[in-house]
């Protein structure tokens, strides 16, 4: 069914058919509409979900981290500041190995104050242990919400998700997204079976031993061999949803790259922007490309290397610093092509940071430069004064 | 019709503009289009002037820049015309004007020097006999259908009912339904 949606609204739409057992959160910005929609839901009895409000965003992981221990399919969302608050528990949600699935509406952090569109949040947790998986448009916010579950649940994977999507530019647009029939969701998402439980198993277990040098190395050893597993087991399950939407989700996805001089990398809204000035490039005769990052963690050296090896000039889009560092993307970019025997040369954007417009004329030069072998080792930046 | 229709909507926090974007986009996805709606936040307070915007194709519409030329700019608060800088910003020569004011098109044109085509409709009365508040920007949306002809103003009835049937009394309710079509009829093409 067709349906006309924000991102935001697309998110708690997913929610609202997974039917979490348990979400909790914090009701005040820099929370979005996903829990003030989620909460309606509630509200009017359309979904079984125990809604915790709890006071903070650090309190609101938790309480999903509990439940999620306990033996319920837990879920929340948040945003901006309220992800560093929670950063902590976000780090104890994938150490436990805990399945749960947030929606994060990417926005700055603080200072200066600032709640617009930005990736600073959820690229301060690519190191954290969670999935990430970054989305176009509200439907894609919608259908990566369903995958996640699939993944994060899985008993070989049992590592927590996130879903991104751009504040304001995907969270706050209305679009048509086509929804999924709930039954075929239910079916999809299938029954809640914790591999470990609180509540329902039937020997006693510990859940957040300490562990000091004795085991804590082997543990996270664990964690990144979880990691690896996502890779594995990701295309199965993205078939699957496939099969329902009739849309594909590769972990990377390539735009007129086949016989690319030159492409452009971004994620989120920016790749949709990118899509227009592509097609305009390429009607004037221009063999310009674009790559989609979708899955960034774990993250697709090889699938990268590939869209890219025969392309000879490269910018990626970052929507955040790593101060002092190359941008998060860009450094990803670089790392998977640094096998290849003959590089493509690469450049480095920032855009958009805090919410600052990005125009197809921005993109449009950034093509430009790199058409005319224009690269540097310094970064760039799109729609700045200086 | 152009492959992509771009619209941005004036008003002040609180008038309506993001609902009337909303509704408009509604009523053309009903009609199978494609569309996108989405306000422009700023410091986001009642009475700050906001902008809000549509983009309407028979294709999916994949650019999430601002709208940067529009080819409808509609008015919702009869002040913000005043802004010269702020309503002419984008605007190109086929730019069609459709503005709440009591003012004629020619006043409205010579001040802006603008030489296109001025639509003007004096939606705060229309507002005030009908639904009995200063609320225009239903009407508004009726006077901007009627000139644009972007979609049919029954879907624009029917999404506005679907929205808000059960949360205004039926007394503003039945009153905005009027002015919609008071406006509709009343704007002089």
């Amino acid at each position: 069914m067709r349906k006309a949606l924000t991102g935001a609204y697309a998110a708690a739409e997913a929610m609202r058919q997974i039917n979490p057992d348990v979400v909790a959160a914090y009701p005040i910005t820099p929370q979005t509409p996903i829990m003030e929609r989620f909460a309606y839901f509630v509200n009017n009895g359309l979904v079984d979900t125990e809604l915790i409000r709890v006071e903070s965003e650090h309190s609101a992981m938790s309480a999903v981290v509990g439940a999620s221990a306990a033996g319920a399919r837990a879920m929340t969302a948040t945003s901006s500041v309220g992800l560093a608050l929670m950063f902590e528990v976000v780090n104890v949600a994938s150490g436990l190995r805990l399945p749960i699935v947030m929606n994060v509406v990417n926005r700055a952090l603080s200072a200066p104050i600032n709640i617009h569109g930005d990736h600073s949040d959820s690229m301060a947790c690519r190191d954290a242990g969670w999935i990430q998986i970054y989305s176009e448009n509200p439907q894609e916010v919608y259908e990566h919400t369903l995958l996640a579950i699939k993944l994060s649940e899985d008993h070989d994977i049992l590592l927590p998700s996130m879903i991104m999507q751009d504040g304001f530019i995907t969270s706050h647009s209305v679009e048509p997204v086509d929804v999924l029939d709930d039954e075929v969701v239910k079916q999809f998402v299938g029954e809640f079976k914790p591999k470990h439980s609180l509540l329902f198993d039937k020997n006693p277990l510990t859940v957040g031993a300490l562990e000091l040098y004795d085991y804590f190395f082997e543990t996270k050893r664990q964690q990144e061999e979880a990691m690896n597993v996502v890779k594995q087991k990701y295309y199965s399950y993205a078939e699957e949803l496939s099969k329902l939407t009739g849309n594909k989700y590769p972990m990377v996805e390539k735009y007129f790259l086949d016989d690319a001089e030159v492409a452009i990398v971004a994620l989120n809204s920016a790749v949709s922007t990118t899509k227009v000035v592509v097609d305009r490039l390429r009607a004037e005769g221009k063999k310009v490309g674009l790559l989609k990052i979708r899955l960034f963690r774990p993250f697709p050296y090889e699938e990268v290397q590939d869209a890219l090896k025969n392309v000879k000039f490269v910018g990626v889009l970052d929507r955040s610093f790593s101060f002092g560092a190359d941008a998060p993307v860009f450094a990803e970019i670089k790392n998977a092509l640094y096998d290849l025997e003959v590089k493509p040369k690469l450049q480095s954007y920032i855009f958009g940071l805090g919410g600052r417009e990005l125009y197809e004329r921005d993109i449009e030069n950034a093509f430009n430069q790199l058409l005319s072998g224009d690269v540097s080792k310094e970064k760039r930046y799109l729609n700045l004064r200086e | 019709m152009k492959d992509l229709i771009e619209i941005r909507f004036h008003g002040r926090g609180g008038q309506g503009a993001k609902s009337a974007a909303q509704i408009l986009a509604e009523a053309v996805m009903l009609e199978g289009k494609y569309m996108q709606a989405f306000p422009e936040y700023g410091p986001e307070r009642t009475g700050a002037p906001m902008k809000a915007f549509v983009r309407i194709s028979e294709k999916k519409i994949r650019t999430y820049q601002p709208v940067v030329n529009p080819d409808y700019l509609v008015v919702i608060d009869p002040s913000l015309i005043g802004f010269k800088d702020l309503i002419m910003e984008g605007v190109t020569n086929e730019t069609v004007f459709v503005l709440n004011s009591k003012k004629s098109a020619d006043e409205i044109k010579q001040f802006l020097g603008f030489d296109g085509k001025v639509y003007v409709i004096d939606a705060n009365d229309i507002a005030i006999r009908n639904i009995g508040v200063n609320k225009s920007n239903m009407p508004m949306l009726g006077a901007l259908v009627k000139v644009s002809n972007l979609v049919d103003i029954n879907k624009v009835i029917e999404v506005f009912s679907q929205h808000f049937k059960n949360k205004l009394s039926e007394e503003v309710f039945e009153g905005n339904i009027k002015a919609i079509w008071e406006a509709y009829n009343g704007v002089n093409l």
